[in-house]
């Protein structure tokens, strides 16, 4: 552990809140800086050390176990408490990785999305949501979790109606959002109330012991349940409850679509992970219930209504917008099997489609930054035009199918082991066709890519255009990765095998 | 070499020249193809010689797991460095031999081809194997296609035949895999269960059963010259190893093998295209090989591991010099060559040292591994099958041994004054006649080829004993002077200029009329359901445009409000679950 030699020990102790604190503060100092470029300067210096602490923590985590930090020293259940386990560890370094890489690409893609005197304030949401991503991820009371959902959350809408100096319908994808997200936040802290009525107590270590001892609690806590699992189903996108979402990933700016994919939904998917699995408990037969009906239910018709949805955009980013609600539709399935290694699929799943999705997000943006492109029809002869982005686009898109020796592949591969394991063969099934439908819908651009010559414009065809370093670093790094995590995905399943272990205490 | 880099231990050998073959079909100078064509056989011979080395006997390498299943893709064991050895050698020759052909398709289909027979005998599993064997199918179809316009249909059909054999293969290997527990290792396989009867299936047409053997005898003769020679050293020889390896001593294949040697005796004789004859006559070969499998003891089976050497040798040999003779005069058929002797007399000596050897003359090459298989049925009592063998032996005399040199380089002079071959394949003639009389010198020479052999024998097996040489000499002028009484008295078959149809009738004329009804049926369907299809699936294309594209009722705009209303419907449903959870 050479690496962690190098990390002061103060950061290893106190990384946890400093995780949060330092783009809190860093948010608030950016808002007023005057010089845009300062603001993208220091956006990019703490998201770099961001992604340092997250994966010192991360590290350092896996050599020590599960650490409980106590905000000012007070100790739990009465202070608040920070948790870094085999759950939230990777979660975080998946955050703080999305928000470094996004970051790299915002240079050049703010300078075309973004007003020049809206930018400052745009790194400063920016920093928002990251430090309430962590914030939630970190936390281990469950209202300072709705306390940092909401600073996330906030933030959000504010950086999704950014996107209207591009396209105006973005102001009404973030009301839209808005309205929306506040229902789901609400239903969240309506069932955290429940839960304090019930338990005493705000500690989810605290809540899920007491639960224990009354076996299930009584029906204060079935309602609380309910509550948080549509309040967090709204905020993961699980159908029918996205209808948010497409809006606010076409319209957003391009950064922040790529940062939203993969980070906002998957903390929230963290949350019921957290609540369902070490809050409640499965062996609780009105959660098991839930699990089984609700969310497998859900998930499955998510699964193949989103997929089809997909193939008909003619928008290439609603297209990958309704497959993320696709992609969502697995991870509750892996969550709702509720084995081990359902659960560790899902988490999988999780943490490969966040760097699948953000890559493809990238590339997209790279491709309305050249051409202005955004709608299918108009990736005729990207292959010859854009062939870097188009590249990593194909990757990317291959490995969002399930092409052997991506990232896609692996959790794909393992969430179906695990459903036939379960005995579920129909979902085996399922998994196979929405497969070939994320085949049509992926394969139909990149048809369209390769097979097509360029157009024409004025008689000429038009000329290669790549897009520019910092645009393609990012998407590449991302694009690698997956094929990185394919080939050897002996970590990332570790990883997810801890994590699912954690959960059903299995571990 | 292999203890600098242990990486080679785990590579099949073959994969090597398989690349080599790639790289071919790329480069476009003939001279480089031609260095891989000959370096790439010898590379892989050297690294099959040194993995062997490190484990003698039995070495297991480049294993990989895909899921639940464990493939082996390497194993070097006694049985199958034979085989890894003879087909090397064979890529080596048959390379020479095609030195002076500038087609970048043969070259780089004979290397991936002969890479794939390598790397199918030296795979340990059956996923490797099925996949290797589906290679060298699809492989050598281009060296059918290249004898020409007539030989598409044929290769057509020795595609489809070969391909259905690899699907029969899989089928079985899954469902032996599976009655097993999952073991993908290709071992003894068995008839007791429906999956080692569909692999026997599959095995049977590559090494030709009767019955199953037409594709042979109707796409050898079309390749091209030099495809014929190359296509002749392996697919059948790669069946004869998974026969060996998995259906040792299988009672059935005795009779089956009997038979095999005989039934193509009949066709070989009155056959005019010298190239068909040879075909019968490897088919005829290759039901010795069956029925030493059959028998299954350690005195047949290194009878069989020998025949096969030796066989890929001669059999090589003599495809060649009928090669080299059409290289020169443009034909194959008895009936317009004789009188070569003159003109061509190296490819005429050659020739005839192939033929003494496949008609197993003492000092020639398939006097040894022959009578072992002979020996071997005498000494367990399979009677019937000897004498049946015995037939086909004298057979063989007949059309091999005799019919092919007679008609070709002696009998009535045709009057064709050509040059001597090229010399490329006089030196790859050359060194097929020299592993031809080595390999059955009674000093220093056999007995190599016994140090091959994979079992122990408690006493090995003496073929140069007065009786066996007397015995062997008699049968072999009882049918030359069977063939001389016949010409004599012109009885003998005359050439004649035909094609003979045997079983392959009944796909070539019956099947072929049963398709073009069937296909004259299915256009008048096929109207009917086209109307029919297109009604169905534009309205079901439609109903699901209607429905998921953008402008469909799933992709309205959800006011934020009704969004809300159905979270609290939604809400309702999980309370209801939980109410009523027991």
């Amino acid at each position: 552990m050479s690496f962690l030699e190098l990390i002061p020990d103060w950061l290893l102790i106190h990384g946890p809140a400093f995780l949060m604190a330092l783009p809190l503060i860093m948010a608030a100092i950016t808002a007023i800086l005057p010089n845009k470029r300062v603001a993208w300067a220091s956006t990019f210096i703490v998201t770099a050390i961001l992604t340092l602490t997250a994966f010192s923590i991360a590290l350092y985590n896996a050599e020590v176990g599960s650490t409980l930090y106590k905000m000012g020293g007070w100790a739990p259940p009465h202070g608040i408490s920070l948790v870094i386990d085999a759950l939230n560890a990777p979660v975080i370094v998946l955050i703080a990785v999305m928000a470094f890489i996004t970051v790299i690409y915002a240079m050049p893609a703010t300078i075309a999305e973004i007003k020049p005197n809206k930018r400052a304030p745009f790194y400063a949401a920016f920093l928002l949501s990251i430090a309430g991503l962590l914030g939630m991820v970190v936390s281990g009371d469950a209202f300072n979790v709705f306390v940092f959902l909401e600073v996330s959350s906030i933030s959000t809408y504010v950086l999704v109606a950014m996107g209207a100096a591009r396209d105006r319908r973005a102001l009404s994808a973030a009301y839209n959002y808005l309205i929306l997200g506040s229902i789901g936040a609400t239903f969240f802290v309506i069932g955290v109330g429940f839960l304090y009525m019930e338990t005493g107590t705000l500690n989810m270590a605290d809540m899920a012991r007491i639960l224990a001892d009354m076996d299930g609690g009584s029906r204060v806590s079935k309602i609380a349940f309910g509550f948080i699992v549509i309040g967090l189903g709204l905020k993961l996108a699980m159908f029918p409850l996205h209808a948010w979402l497409p809006g606010a990933y076409a319209y957003a700016p391009t950064p922040v679509t790529a940062f939203l994919a993969s980070t906002a939904t998957k903390a929230a998917l963290y949350l019921l992970l957290r609540f369902t699995f070490f809050v409640f408990d499965p062996s609780y037969t009105y959660v098991a219930d839930v699990l089984m009906f609700v969310l497998v239910g859900l998930g499955v018709i998510g699964m193949l209504f989103a997929s089809l949805q997909a193939i008909f955009q003619t928008d290439v980013r609603r297209m990958l917008a309704f497959s993320s609600v696709a992609q969502v539709g697995y991870m509750l399935l892996g969550v709702g099997i509720a084995t081990t290694a359902s659960v560790a699929a899902g988490y999988l799943h999780l943490l490969n489609h966040a760097v699948i999705k953000g890559g493809l997000f990238l590339a997209l943006g790279a491709m309305w930054y050249r051409f202005g492109i955004t709608r299918t029809q108009d990736f005729q002869g990207l292959g010859q035009t854009m062939p870097w982005t188009m590249g990593a686009f194909t990757i990317l898109g291959l490995s969002l199918v399930g092409v052997p020796f991506t990232a896609g592949f692996v959790s794909k591969i393992n969430l179906a082991e695990a459903a036939a394991d379960a005995g579920w063969w129909w979902a085996v099934g399922i998994i196979m066709l929405t497969s070939i439908l994320a085949l049509i819908y992926i394969g139909r651009v990149l048809l369209m890519a390769y097979f097509q010559s360029p157009p024409e414009v004025n008689g000429n065809v038009v000329d290669r255009n790549e897009a520019p370093l910092m645009m393609l670093f990012p998407m590449w790094v991302l694009a690698i990765a997956s094929v990185v995590i394919g080939v050897e995905a002996g970590v990332m399943v570790d990883a997810a095998t801890r994590a699912a272990e954690l959960l059903l205490g299995t571990g | 070499m292999i203890e600098q880099v242990p990486l080679l231990a785990e590579i099949n050998p073959g994969l090597w020249v398989i690349l080599a073959g790639l790289i071919c079909t790329l480069l476009p100078i003939g001279h480089a193809r031609k260095a891989f064509v000959i370096a790439a056989p010898i590379f892989a011979g050297f690294l099959i010689f040194q993995i062997n080395g490190l484990n003698p006997g039995a070495h297991f390498g480049g294993r990989l797991n895909f899921g639940p299943v464990e493939l082996t893709t390497l194993r070097i064991d006694k049985l199958s460095v034979v085989w890894g050895y003879l087909f090397c050698l064979a890529g080596i020759i048959n390379g020479i031999y095609a030195l002076h052909e500038k087609c970048r398709m043969t070259d780089s289909s004979a290397l991936i081809y002969t890479g794939a027979a390598i790397a199918g005998v030296l795979s340990g599993d059956m996923i490797t194997l099925f996949i290797m064997w589906e290679l060298t199918a699809i492989s050598s179809v281009f060296l059918i296609w290249k004898g020409g316009d007539h030989a598409y249909a044929a290769g057509v059909r020795y595609l489809a035949i070969h391909v259905l054999s690899g699907v029969m293969l899989l089928a079985g290997a899954i469902m032996f895999a599976q009655a097993n527990g999952g073991d993908f290792m290709f071992n003894e396989i068995g008839l007791d269960s429906p999956g080692g009867w569909l692999m026997l299936l599959a095995m049977g047409i590559k090494v030709g059963f009767p019955g199953l053997h037409m594709w042979m005898q109707d796409a050898y003769p079309k390749a091209s010259i030099t495809g014929t020679v190359i296509l002749a050293s392996f697919t059948t020889k790669f069946a004869v190893y998974a026969l060996a390896r998995g259906f040792a001593g299988e009672e059935i294949l005795i009779w089956v093998g009997a038979i095999m040697t005989c039934f193509p005796v009949f066709f070989a004789v009155v056959e005019n295209d010298l190239r068909r004859v040879l075909a019968y006559s490897l088919n005829n070969q290759l039901g010795f090989m069956v029925c030493g499998i059959g028998i299954g003891s350690a005195l047949a089976l290194n009878g069989v591991v020998g025949q096969v050497f030796v066989h890929v040798i001669f059999k090589g040999l003599l495809f060649m010099s009928i090669g080299a003779v059409m290289y020169r005069t443009g034909t194959a058929k008895a009936s317009e060559l004789g009188g070569l002797f003159r003109s061509m007399p190296y490819t005429a000596v050659f020739c005839l040292i192939g033929a003494a050897s496949i008609a197993a003359v003492p000092l020639f090459a398939a006097f040894v591994t022959k009578a072992m298989i002979l020996a071997a049925a005498v000494y367990d009592h399979h009677y019937i099958p000897f004498l049946m063998m015995l037939f086909a032996s004298a057979g063989v005399m007949e059309h091999s041994g005799i019919k092919v040199p007679h008609f070709t380089f002696f009998a009535h002079d045709s009057g064709r004054r050509v040059k001597e071959a090229p010399w490329n394949m006089l030196t790859a003639m050359g060194i097929a006649t020299f592993f031809c009389i080595y390999l059955a010198w009674p000093v220093g020479g056999y007995q190599n080829l016994y140090a091959l052999m994979p079992y122990e024998l408690d006493k090995a097996y003496v073929p140069y004993t007065i009786d066996h040489v007397v015995f062997q000499m008699q049968l072999l002028f009882a049918a030359i002077f069977a063939f001389t009484l016949l010409k004599r008295f012109k009885l003998y078959p005359a050439e004649r200029r035909a094609e003979i149809l045997d079983l392959d009738w009944t796909y070539r004329k019956m099947g072929l009329g049963i398709a073009s009804w069937a296909s004259a049926m299915w256009d008048r369907l096929s109207v009917q359901t086209g109307r029919l299809k297109t009604r169905v699936l534009g309205a079901a294309g439609r109903r699901l445009y209607q429905t998921f594209s953008p402008a469909g009722a799933a992709s309205e705009a959800t006011p934020s409000g009704l969004a809300a209303i159905m979270t609290a419907g939604l809400l309702f449903v999980v309370l209801m679950f939980e109410y009523f959870a027991k």
